[in-house]
């Protein structure tokens, strides 16, 4: 096993491209370490990437916001200006473990990790983000939800990094809220999770809307009819209870000890509903 | 296999050690360091009895590599005290028997450090919360937030 700390995005991608075996990159290392401790995984080379420059800052540009790979989560929390523009993206950050976790861990490695119940991706889906990957090939910016294919599983090729995940410039009267159901009070795995991103007209009518459910399908789902619901509406009850109905109705959950297909499918929509009313708050509806 | 030689700031001192590639900084500072405060619970960074802090971030020891700590500052549970001089969280925790069998402990001590550090004046809950990520089953939590909210009033007045 090699441990490397390149300084370049070119010299981590030549090096994870030209090398022969299993190989890692290393971000915060909160899944990576616990896969290496199971013995589910033994890399014969781990790249390092958090001395690489830039890759442990958030940048406002003037599109919006590049949060880098390795900026750990806890960052998130304490960045007033991505707070403002994503809250929901924040929150859903901030739900990934303990004080400890979030001091290391990072949504590009969530995200890269896979897992259908993720906790930052369905708010990243949900607002649009994208992710910057370098290759090489050269360089791409893809949406965040083409990277996970598959439980464990990523779109990812051979010397492939995600550079930093993009988060576009908010709109005026624009909202996100990200909930989870978990069987404890904190430090679990969401069992059903919804995100929801709204942008509103000045009479306070949705006039475009992103919704994403976690936790319920083999990756993040983004529900194109949940979001057709909502656009037009001031979200009353009808169109609430019909949103409801669409994501219970998208669920493709699997049975398991920590929730049935039948209590996963009506927290789906009791999530989306409760997410796309505070969303709407947070965007100034009424 | 060839060993990663390291140059880290441990607890103020310069520090330097060789480790393999694969090596946790718990294991580094347990096994090769003789720095025994931090303890293995889980080693899978759910327990937080190897909590120290890397850079003024509170993190697991289990889930940082040796070879991560190459010009970075570590502070572990040996620098907390000076001295025979306890420091006021470890006269609080001995004041309200905030600890029975003491393996979670060290974690505890840190992570209210790191606590107290960027939030001197915590409410029960924002004690409660920052502290969720470390396991004691021996004391039902009660005294250690007792001795938290104890040490922080010491550490304000001083």
């Amino acid at each position: 096993m090699r441990y490397i700390r390149p300084l370049s995005m070119e010299d981590a991608v030549g090096q994870l491209a030209g090398s022969s075996g299993t190989s890692a990159i290393l971000a915060g290392g909160s899944d990576l370490l616990v896969r290496m401790k199971g013995g589910f995984i033994e890399p014969d080379l781990i790249v390092d990437i958090k001395a690489i420059d830039g890759l442990s800052e958030i940048r406002e540009t003037g599109d919006g916001f590049s949060i880098g790979a390795a900026v750990p989560c806890a960052v998130l929390g304490e960045s007033a200006a991505l707070k403002k523009a994503w809250p929901g993206v924040v929150e859903a950050a901030k739900l990934i473990g303990s004080k400890q976790v979030q001091g290391r861990c990072t949504i590009t490695g969530n995200l890269c990790n896979a897992s259908p119940a993720a906790d930052s991706v369905p708010a990243l889906v949900a607002a649009g983000a994208r992710a910057v990957v370098v290759g090489p090939a050269g360089r791409r910016t893809i949406p965040v939800q083409s990277v996970p294919t598959g439980p464990g599983k990523t779109s990812l090729a051979k010397g492939e990094i995600i550079e930093a995940i993009l988060l576009d410039k908010r709109a005026p009267r624009s909202g996100d809220a990200y909930l989870r159901f978990i069987p404890r009070t904190e430090m679990d795995i969401a069992v059903v999770s919804a995100g929801v991103n709204l942008t509103l007209d000045e009479h306070g009518v949705v006039k475009s809307a992103r919704v994403a459910l976690g936790a319920v399908a083999a990756t993040v789902l983004l529900v194109e009819e949940a979001a057709q619901v909502l656009i037009g509406s001031r979200l009353d009850e009808a169109t609430l209870e019909r949103l409801a109905k669409v994501c219970a109705g998208a669920c493709r959950p699997i049975d398991d000890k920590r929730g049935t297909i039948e209590f996963r499918r009506k927290v789906a929509g009791v999530l989306a509903k409760r997410a796309a009313t505070t969303a709407y708050a947070r965007a100034g509806g009424k | 296999m060839a060993g990663v030689a390291v140059s880290t700031t441990i607890n103020g001192d310069t520090v330097e050690f060789l480790c393999q590639a694969d090596e946790t900084l718990l294991d580094v500072l347990r096994d090769r360091l003789g720095l025994t405060g931090a303890k293995e619970g889980c080693g899978t960074g759910d327990c937080g009895a190897c909590s120290v802090i890397l850079d003024d971030r509170l993190v697991c020891s289990c889930l940082v590599l040796g070879a991560e700590t190459e010009g970075r500052r570590v502070e572990t549970i040996e620098g907390m005290a000076h001295g025979d001089r306890l420091h006021p969280l470890q006269q609080k925790f001995l004041e309200h028997a905030a600890l029975q069998c003491g393996i979670c402990t060290p974690g505890f001590l840190i992570a209210a450090k790191d606590l107290l550090a960027k939030n001197p004046d915590p409410t029960e809950e924002e004690i409660r919360f920052g502290l969720a990520g470390n396991l004691c089953r021996c004391t039902g939590y009660d005294k250690i937030v007792r001795a938290v909210q104890d040490a922080a009033i010491v550490m304000k007045g001083a």
